[in-house]
């Protein structure tokens, strides 16, 4: 057995918390494209830790990881499906905008929905092409302004931190100034609003 | 220290929706089970007019709905909502269920009084603390304490009540983690001493996650400031951790006026985006 197929073998055979930590660290510190499955698999083993660390190593892996990530979301288990939109916000590919979209808007976990919003703002746009990017980038200023409105503070809060990114992009952020200038007012919350004030004074 | 999943919370709800009228009326309905919704009901919107307080406060003497064990379901939602509803009329009311039997009505009763900020209920909290450690033990048969300590303490700890505190300083050294955390929060809320902070930041690394949590949330309730960087890095689900930090940030919001953010407050921003 190689080396590579034993560190993969340690993740699926590891009974105690302690070695499934131990195991998906030396694989995620691995980087081997054989061990992307099993990462993504161990997001969704109940284990923060673990899932933490499975996180950090496929976003090591980048673009390799997406398509993956994006085919074997979960559909039952949201906290692994939380982790994998984390996962892809912080790899920043666009292809995986449609997915953010519909996670941000849709989904019922709160901190998939969140995850989401944070990474429709940061997405790397240059690897669109030229004539898709305005399009792509005002679907995510559209969905990012719906999720403002959610009634969850954390949310909310999520999309904020999503549209003060977004804002890097000079086009748009004239009009996300305008958006978070008119949000304040309106913003029951404390916390929330402290969020706003700091992006209108960072974007 | 009662704890709720907030993964649960607001995305579980299928709640029929009531008129106030309707649910006022409810709390009297032949069918106990439309008595207790309508009370948590009353509670999660937070009704405040004098019919709903008044109603909400009559269902505190209710007979009709009892558990098998001699619980009293209606009691305990109405006396949460109560608090959530924040009129301090209700206040004698719950005082005197701080006698009743049934455990779960008092525990509801001691957090809602701290929710509701009126000292007057002080003597009353302090004296389900009399008798110390020793008599605080677990009930044959029952998952819980003699009384509510944790909700207690907490709620001592809310109001300021420093004149609790020989009686609270004991509970630090209570077998059950839960009771110490309470305590730490409590003795922390009432010295400022970074003494019990620390002791909570030393159980964000213990080996149960329930009890992280439950860490992680005093913490939160408190403020407590030099905590931020362990609670970002507990193993504990994001969730939670956005919640403890989101009471640190409110803290630091506090003393200043709205349109100023100090530097601690966005060095706290700064960690809870990191947790999205």
């Amino acid at each position: 057995m190689t080396n590579d197929q034993s560190l993969i073998q340690a993740v699926e055979q590891a009974d105690t918390p302690a070695r499934l930590i131990a195991a998906v660290r030396a694989l995620a510190d691995a980087h081997l494209e054989a061990g992307i499955p099993i990462l993504i698999t161990a997001l969704g083993y109940n284990n923060p830790g673990a899932a933490s660390l499975a996180v950090e190593g496929l976003i090591q892996m980048g673009g390799s990881a997406v398509p993956p990530l994006l085919e074997k979301l979960d559909g039952y288990n949201y906290g692994a499906r939380a982790y994998a939109i984390r996962a892809l916000a912080a790899i920043a590919d666009p292809r995986a905008l449609d997915i953010l979209n519909t996670a941000a808007l849709n989904d019922f976990a709160p901190s998939v929905r969140r995850a989401a919003a944070k990474g429709l703002g940061n997405l790397h746009w240059h690897k669109l092409s030229p004539e898709q990017i305005p399009f792509a980038q005002e679907k995510a200023f559209y969905t990012l302004r719906q999720v403002c409105q959610d009634s969850e503070w954390s949310i909310r809060y999520a999309a904020i931190v999503g549209l003060q990114l977004l804002a890097a992009q000079p086009g748009l952020k004239p009009h996300i100034q305008t958006h978070l200038q008119q949000m304040l007012p309106s913003e029951s919350d404390r916390a929330v609003r402290a969020r706003v004030q700091l992006a209108t004074l960072s974007s | 220290m009662q704890e709720s999943n907030p993964e649960a919370d607001g995305e579980t709800e299928v709640s029929p929706s009531l008129t106030v009228e309707q649910a006022i009326a409810n709390l009297t309905h032949e069918d106990v089970s439309l008595r207790y919704y309508a009370a948590w009901w009353l509670g999660k919107f937070q009704i405040d007019t004098p019919a709903a307080v008044e109603a909400l406060i009559a269902a505190l003497d209710d007979e009709a709905d009892r558990t098998a064990l001699g619980g009293y379901p209606l009691r305990r939602n109405a006396a949460r909502a109560l608090g959530k509803i924040g009129d301090i009329k209700a206040v004698p009311a719950l005082i005197e269920c701080l006698d009743g039997s049934d455990f779960y009505v008092r525990e509801a009763a001691a957090q809602s009084l701290g929710m509701l900020g009126d000292p007057a209920c002080i003597p009353a909290l302090k004296q389900l603390l009399f008798g110390g450690i020793e008599a605080a033990v677990q009930v044959p048969g029952m998952p819980h304490l003699v009384q509510p300590y944790e909700a207690v303490m907490e709620a001592l700890g809310t109001l300021q009540a420093t004149e609790a505190i020989p009686l609270i300083k004991p509970f630090l050294e209570h077998s059950v983690e839960r009771v110490q955390y309470s305590a730490s929060r409590a003795m922390y809320q009432l010295t400022k001493d970074s003494v019990y902070g620390e002791s909570l930041v030393k159980a964000l690394a213990g080996k149960d996650i329930q009890l992280r949590r439950v860490a992680l949330s005093d913490l939160g309730a408190i403020g407590y400031l030099p905590a931020a960087s362990a609670i970002v890095s507990s193993a504990v689900e994001n969730s939670f951790k956005l919640i403890a930090l989101k009471g640190l940030l409110e803290h630091q919001l506090e003393p200043f006026k709205p349109e100023s953010l100090n530097d601690e407050a966005i060095k706290v921003m700064n960690l809870m985006d990191t947790l999205l």
